[in-house]
């Protein structure tokens, strides 16, 4: 049987896992990034495209990723879709970001 | 993705073994921080939205928390027409009592555990959960291993919970979707007719709101 990778009720797995983690400013922002997108009002785009976005990442990144991380790919993924930010910008953006991070 | 084939390249570390108990990582990459901070800036920078607008919403998300649940929940268990119109229409019953718009916010129903059936609320999908009444989901609450597991054996991860019901309790494990949110109105414990509204709000817990857990007390 097939089944898409978010699909995971009854799939075999290990004990719960209890600790908390921490809520970072990542969390926090990615978070609200995805609410102030998805609302009705804006109109970017819907709850249902953002879990369209998040459930077609690839199965290894799935897992890989925490669950944030994968949201913030998926609101990349809808950005450059809707036309709100081109591939090119977001590639200039993160170059910048990375030199700048570089020690001098 | 096929949850039955088999990877012949054994050496690709990264390969999600499908027959492999689920799980996720929890560290953030240096990749996933700079993505984050791209994405906003641009965003920002394009007027979007506002540095404004981004902390008003991480303000409106972090005032949600479990005591509006458990308001709703001690408002409940203390009048019976409350309780009635709560089961019957959830939204309107918890916008008129806590005062809040949950306009933006998905169907939303309450399950009631009584001393024959108990609920437990999940989402294996995602993460999908009554966020309007009891704030953010716990950690477990996304993890793969709760939402593979909990709709397959509920008992056993109730006992992880440490939480034991008798056999003849029926367990309903419901399911959450994108449109419609489950929140369990817990059974209340016995020998609590004499406290007020406010020393009931105090005994409720999020997870027996979850339904992953029982307040102490509850006679079955």
């Amino acid at each position: 049987m097939t089944h898409a990778v978010h699909d995971l009720g009854g799939q075999p797995a290990g004990p719960i896992e209890f600790a908390e983690h921490e809520r970072t400013f990542f969390d926090q922002r990615v978070d609200a990034m995805m609410r102030i997108l998805a609302h009705p009002e804006h109109g970017h785009y819907t709850v249902d495209a953002m879990r369209r976005a998040v459930e077609s990442l690839p199965e290894n990144q799935y897992f890989e990723l925490g669950y944030y991380e994968r949201w913030v790919r998926a609101i990349k993924q809808l950005v450059v879709e809707k036309g709100l930010l081109s591939e090119d910008e977001l590639n200039c953006k993160l170059a910048a970001l990375r030199s700048e991070q570089r020690p001098a | 993705m096929s949850g039955d084939h088999h990877h012949p390249h054994g050496d690709k570390a990264h390969d999600h073994d499908s027959h492999a108990p689920v799980s996720e990582a929890h560290d953030i990459s240096s990749e996933s921080a700079l993505l984050e901070r791209a994405l906003r800036e641009l965003l920002i920078e394009k007027n979007i939205f506002t540095a404004g607008d981004l902390r008003r919403q991480i303000e409106l998300t972090e005032s949600r928390t479990p005591e509006l649940g458990a308001k709703v929940v001690a408002r409940a268990w203390t009048d019976a027409q409350y309780k009635a119109r709560l089961l019957a229409d959830a939204k309107p019953a918890i916008e008129n009592l806590l005062g809040i718009d949950l306009n933006l916010t998905p169907e939303l129903t309450v399950v009631e555990n009584t001393a024959a059936r108990h609920h437990v609320i999940c989402c294996t999908l995602c993460s999908c959960y009554p966020r309007a009444v009891l704030g953010i989901p716990p950690a477990w609450y996304k993890s793969p291993e709760y939402r593979a597991r909990v709709v397959r054996e509920p008992r056993e991860v109730l006992a992880e919970f440490g939480t034991q019901l008798p056999d003849d309790v029926e367990i309903r494990v419901v399911d959450s979707t994108a449109d419609m949110r489950y929140m369990v109105l817990p059974l209340r414990p016995r020998d609590t007719g004499h406290l007020s509204e406010q020393e009931l709000i105090a005994l409720i817990t999020r997870d027996s709101m979850i339904g992953v857990s029982v307040l102490a007390g509850s006679q079955y």
